[in-house]
């Protein structure tokens, strides 16, 4: 016996190159497709770590641009303002407060990073409510330094690799000159603080001649206790801003969506593009064969069945095309990656496109039905040929 | 075998084309009846409306006016023209065609192809005869081959298993050797006589050829969509 699924397969061999060109067109655009649709997903995954991995919800800071700020703390850059340490206690004594930290943040220019010299992020932190904050913390070597100004550091994971630290081994500070003991080092956590040098705040302070100053104070809210309030009342305090975590992702979220439009107008435009091509495939295929199929119908096939043929070898195609272009998606997934970071404002660290399996399932779907829609009307077409007409053909050549 | 027992008859049966303003009758009111297990020939000059004719008896056209019964069943003439799908209905209950031309499936082994038809319809649920035909035509030992590796006297021979294969009444030959050389059209007709012999089929073949005619039992002729039976030939 042999099924209506082998006609159709095989008919599909008869013109390699135009098949392969076909599915060629196809794995591209589910390719696109299933990339786009991953980084939508992932975007926001990754963002929301990096957010939630800072162990605060709420961060006081000098007056600035907010977006800056929040960009600041995100990425560790320059261009910092301080105020004074006593802004912390102040803040402490509120009722929906559960824990404070202070930080100072410094940046200082090493020359020996990377090809043409980078900036190094030092953060001073209290080693007594610091480590509170950042619970998910893990060493792989060492621990936290106890002195609030000892030269001790803690270094985060790609910090330690890029230097080659180990505990116990010293660690210079360019520009300034001064030396520091390695006591920790920190797992990857895959956010900014993977990079980041810990130091005890009072030797920072000491160092950059920011004497009781800060840039920063972190706020972690009681469980369950809603921020809108506190958010009120710290407002009114002079000379400072907060900024709400959840808001920074808001925000962020916000200026991407322009870019989400973006990138789903092309994945759209992408699949119309396959969509013509498939259509175009299966209408020649179908006019080539017109005398065949007009005699499939003296054999005893229905109209019907002629259509499922056709049918069967544009699932077949889409497919092929889909599943191709899932796997490219899936093996290139650091390059669209890369890619993508190249042109956005702002990105998390962490995979940008993240593809599951119920994102590949989405897609195999999406690509399905455009085989289904595709199909009909060739399908339509070669279903109503009529046996006469294709031997007729035959006497008018 | 019961000789006379009516499988087909045609009354008056007329098919007019319309070209322009002329209307052209391409078969003009053509009366016949077809005994099963007969073999029947039909000649006549280039346009002169056999293929049109063939076409009608074997339900792949609708005629203009006239009535066709297949045994006791009332195809034609009823009124209405049937549809493809009604049409399509009978055709795999009752008939097998071979053409000029063979159109086999390119793609597909000798083997496949025979067993192709059953894919759409299957009348006895026996796919094990596709072999059987193929041992029958002597063409058993090409059943792997594509047709593009096989010659043209084969390939008819696969047509004809393909048209054989869900068992038809009738078997419609319009032109089976139009393709092939002398030898090669005389050992088609050979076959068809035998099958009609051995199986008892009911075989209506078109042919240009007079010799090949003489093959069948009975023979008629056409001349402007009319028809009139030849005497009957000696049956050898
Ligand atoms: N679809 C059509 N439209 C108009 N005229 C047609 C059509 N089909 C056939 N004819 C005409 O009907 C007449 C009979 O044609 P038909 O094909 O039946 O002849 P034939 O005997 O089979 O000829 P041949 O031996 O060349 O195959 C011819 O004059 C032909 O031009
Ligand atoms: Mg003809």
């Amino acid at each position: 016996m042999i099924t209506k699924f082998q006609v159709a397969y095989k008919n599909l061999f008869r013109k390699k190159i135009r098949t392969i060109l076909t599915i060629v067109g196809i794995a591209l655009s589910s390719w696109v497709l299933v990339s786009l649709l991953g980084f939508n997903q992932g975007y926001e995954r990754a963002l929301s770590k990096d957010i939630d991995n800072m162990g605060f919800q709420l961060m006081i800071m000098a007056k600035g641009c907010p977006y800056e700020a929040a960009t600041m703390m995100l990425k560790g850059g320059t261009g910092l303002r301080y105020m004074d340490e006593s802004m912390l206690s102040k803040v402490a004594q509120e009722p929906e407060v559960d824990k404070v930290t202070p930080i100072l943040m410094a940046a200082v220019f090493d020359p020996n990073k990377g090809e043409s010299g980078g900036v190094a992020g030092y953060f001073g932190v209290d080693p007594k409510t610091f480590p509170e904050m950042k619970t998910y913390f893990r060493f792989r070597q060492g621990g936290w330094f106890k002195d609030l100004d000892a030269y001790e550091a803690v270094m985060g994971y790609e910090a330690a690799e890029l230097e080659q630290r180990e505990v116990g081994d010293m660690i210079l500070m360019p520009e300034k000159n001064i030396q520091f003991k390695v006591v920790g080092i920190l797992d990857r956590t895959g956010t900014q603080d993977d990079g980041t040098i810990f130091v005890p705040l009072r030797t920072l302070q000491k160092i950059f001649d920011k004497n009781h100053q800060i840039t920063t104070i972190g706020i972690k809210i009681k469980k369950g206790v809603d921020s809108a309030p506190l958010e009120e009342k710290l407002y009114q305090l002079p000379d400072v801003q907060i900024v709400s975590l959840a808001q920074v992702k808001e925000t962020i979220m916000k200026l991407i969506s322009t870019a989400k439009v973006m990138v789903l107008s092309i994945a759209l435009i992408a699949i119309l593009i396959a969509m013509v091509g498939v259509i175009n495939t299966i209408l020649t295929s179908v006019w080539e064969r017109f005398q065949e199929i007009g005699i499939l119908k003296t054999i005893g096939a229905m109209p019907g069945d002629i259509f499922r043929l056709i049918w069967m070898e544009t699932l077949i195609l889409c497919l092929a095309g889909g599943t191709v272009g899932i796997i490219l998606a899936l093996i290139l997934a650091r390059l669209t990656d890369i890619l993508i970071r190249s042109v956005l404002p702002y990105a998390p660290t962490g995979g940008l496109v993240v593809i599951d399996g119920k994102l590949v399932l989405v897609t195999l779907a999406v690509i399905l039905g455009i085989g289904l829609i595709s199909g009909l009307y060739p399908a339509w077409k070669a279903g109503r040929i009529r046996p006469l007409e294709a031997i007729r053909r035959e006497v008018s050549g | 075998m019961n000789g006379n027992q009516t499988i087909m008859e045609a009354d008056a049966l007329t098919k007019i084309y319309r070209r322009g303003s002329e209307e052209i009758a391409a078969v003009n009111g053509v009366s016949l009846h077809i005994d099963k297990g007969d073999f029947v020939s039909i000649i006549g000059p280039s346009g002169s409306g056999k293929t049109t004719l063939v076409n009608l008896l074997g339900c792949l056209d609708n005629p203009s006016s006239g009535i066709l019964h297949l045994g006791e069943r009332p195809i034609f003439g009823k009124g209405k023209p049937l549809s493809e799908r009604e049409l399509t209905k009978i055709r795999r209950e009752v008939f097998g065609y071979i053409f000029q031309n063979f159109y086999l499936i390119p793609t597909l082994t000798v083997l496949e192809n025979v067993m192709l038809p059953l894919t759409f319809y299957d009348k006895r649920g026996r796919s094990d005869d596709a072999s059987r035909l193929l041992k029958i035509l002597g063409i058993d030992h090409r059943k792997d081959h594509l047709p593009g590796e096989i010659s043209g006297g084969e390939m008819q021979r696969v047509a004809i298993a393909r048209a054989m294969v869900n068992e038809p009444q009738i078997l419609l030959a319009d032109e089976p050797t139009g393709n092939l050389d002398t030898k090669r059209s005389m050992e088609i007709v050979e076959t068809l006589k035998d099958l009609n012999k051995r199986e008892g089929l009911t075989v209506i073949m078109v042919t240009h050829n007079q010799v090949l005619a003489a093959n069948a039992k009975r023979t008629f002729e056409m001349r402007d969509g009319q028809i009139c039976e030849l005497e009957r030939t000696a049956f050898t």
